[in-house]
């Protein structure tokens, strides 16, 4: 009997791996913890942890207790949104080393809290991150000029400030520690879906009216996985070149719109949501866009190494090159025949 | 006058212009999507994603002539390798193109009323057609509609690996395009094969 191969051996071959890739859920890998996250955050490692409960008791849950002090009658009041400190949240942050009273007046200390309290201005970023050389390296007095260029503090007549975006209770840095980018792009796009998704929270900060923001973004294809894969301020912000996150948000009419600022060689994103990891990686591998290819993101035009670039060029090279010789050889030969 | 052999029927001749327009579009679109440039676009990107999803889409539907048309017509026979001595006659063409033709020596296994394809054409055929085309089009079909695409697979994102696999199934047909077109001018006169692909005739040699 004969023995044949036909293509349907091949056809199996090469389905049975598909199937895997879209029809089951393989266990996915996890990734390894980073080695460098050496300091472990936590209530059970905060000094103050305990004194903090104190403004914990009613800030830490959703309702509170008010005594009356003339007739002692206690009822329970909801706390707001804005005072609520969640405090696993909280000790996960970058400020979770931190005692309540750090950043809030002593007089806090006292309950009820004194009218008075609330005309103190809070800090911001600058009141004990700027011109200090243990924090130059996040450049916060360079955050601070191209905030006060950006949209945000223009069109809030000033009253757009650090804490709209970064609540000092639970903001962490992911970016610049190389986590994975999904997982940087969800938590910067949330921060700015807290406003922009929430008519109501827009309401807060802008007398603008809020706009719908799926169906600006109609025209963007694949709208989900853009919304997952780019940041908002990849596209809504000028980049600065000396900032790792350029803070200066444009008006939506000067958004980037067009395909090839991302989907190309010189995509904007090497600038934007790749920076920390283009500069680590360029360092490393020297990939013209290593940065998107070890995330193992995909952008069209914008996802080419050298390596493959040399490579296809090489084999196409190749492959034109035998023809050319096989062509020589054929017209030699030809003409040879022909004079025998 | 040498033999003739009625090797392409309408359908097949129909089929292989279109593939050949098609594999064309997309191949272009393709590279100017890949190394889409803001400075010098080959074509401009949305245009070019038109075209290539246009041709994708288009590519698959053809492909299915041709599926369907070997699964019914004996034309299918032509892609149906005999495993035993593959090795000894994909070298024996080989040597025959290296070597053998510029010395006026006969070919191994000529065209003939049993044989349309030598073992050489036939393996690449195979492999492009029931291997690269598929893969193209699965991988293509699925970059359409991402959400469909598993996240994460053995540790790397699934959209990642199917472009990958897009990507280079994509340049194996490019290359073999620019040897089919080649070893096309190598029939009887090096514009028979392409004649036989209008009239359905192809000669001996």
């Amino acid at each position: 009997m004969k023995l044949k191969t036909g293509p349907g051996y091949l056809i199996l071959l090469l389905l049975v791996p598909l199937l895997f890739l879209y029809a089951f859920n393989l266990p996915v890998v996890q990734e390894a913890d980073d080695p460098q996250e050496l300091i472990v955050k936590g209530a059970e490692n905060n000094p103050f942890s305990e004194e903090n409960e104190t403004c914990l008791r009613c800030h830490g849950e959703q309702k509170y207790e008010l005594t009356d002090p003339v007739t002692g009658m206690v009822v329970r009041r909801p706390m707001s949104g804005s005072y609520y400190i969640d405090r696993d949240v909280f000790y996960q942050s970058v400020h979770w080393s931190f005692a309540c009273l750090d950043c809030h007046l002593a007089d806090y200390g006292e309950y009820p809290h004194a009218l008075s309290l609330r005309f103190e201005p809070p800090y911001n970023c600058l009141d004990c991150h700027g011109y200090d050389e243990t924090y130059a390296r996040y450049k916060f007095e360079d955050i601070e000029t191209e905030h006060l260029k950006s949209a945000h503090y223009t069109q809030t007549n000033g009253e757009f400030s650090c804490w709209n975006c970064h609540n000092p209770h639970s903001y962490q840095v992911l970016a610049r520690e190389g986590k994975d980018i999904f997982e940087v792009v969800r938590n910067s796009n949330n921060m700015c879906l807290v406003c922009h998704g929430d008519p109501f929270k827009f309401g807060l900060v802008s007398d603008i009216e809020p706009t719908e923001i799926i169906s600006t973004h109609n025209w963007l294809p694949n709208q989900r996985l853009h919304f997952k894969a780019v940041r908002c301020i990849d596209c809504h912000t000028e980049i600065n070149d000396s900032l790792l996150v350029s803070h200066n948000m444009r008006p939506a009419e000067e958004a980037v719109k067009g395909c090839v600022s991302c989907h190309s060689s010189n995509s904007i994103l090497m600038g934007t949501l790749y920076k920390y990891e283009a500069k680590e990686s360029r360092r490393e591998y020297g990939f013209v866009n290593s940065a998107i290819i070890r995330n193992n993101s995909y952008v069209i035009g914008a996802n080419r190494s050298k390596l493959m670039n040399y490579g296809s060029l090489l084999i196409f090279g190749l492959t034109l090159g035998a023809v050319l010789v096989h062509t020589f050889f054929r017209i030699r030969f030809s003409k040879k025949h022909h004079n025998e | 006058m040498s033999e003739k052999y009625y090797f392409y029927p309408r359908w097949i001749r129909v089929w292989h212009t279109l593939n050949a327009i098609l594999c064309l579009m997309l191949i272009v679109s393709g590279i100017s999507l890949q190394y889409s440039d803001t400075d010098a676009p080959v074509i401009n990107f949305q245009a070019a994603i038109g075209i290539h999803n246009f041709a994708g889409v288009a590519l698959t539907f053809n492909y299915m002539i041709f599926f369907v048309g070997n699964l019914l017509t004996e034309n299918g026979r032509n892609y149906l390798m005999r495993r035993k001595g593959l090795r000894d006659r994909l070298w024996k063409q080989l040597r025959y193109y290296a070597y053998g033709f510029f010395r006026g020596e006969k070919a191994p296994f000529p065209v003939g009323k049993e044989r349309k394809f030598n073992p050489l054409q036939q393996i690449s055929y195979v492999i492009v057609m029931y291997a690269a085309i598929p893969l193209l089009f699965l991988t293509g079909w699925a970059l359409l509609f991402p959400e469909f695409i598993l996240k994460k697979f053995l540790g790397f994102s699934g959209i990642f690996l199917s472009a990958q696999l897009h990507i280079a199934m994509g340049f194996l047909v490019s290359v073999f395009l620019v040897i089919h077109l080649y070893v096309s001018t190598m029939g009887r006169t090096p514009l028979s094969n392409f004649r036989s692909m209008i009239d359905g005739w192809q000669e001996a040699h």
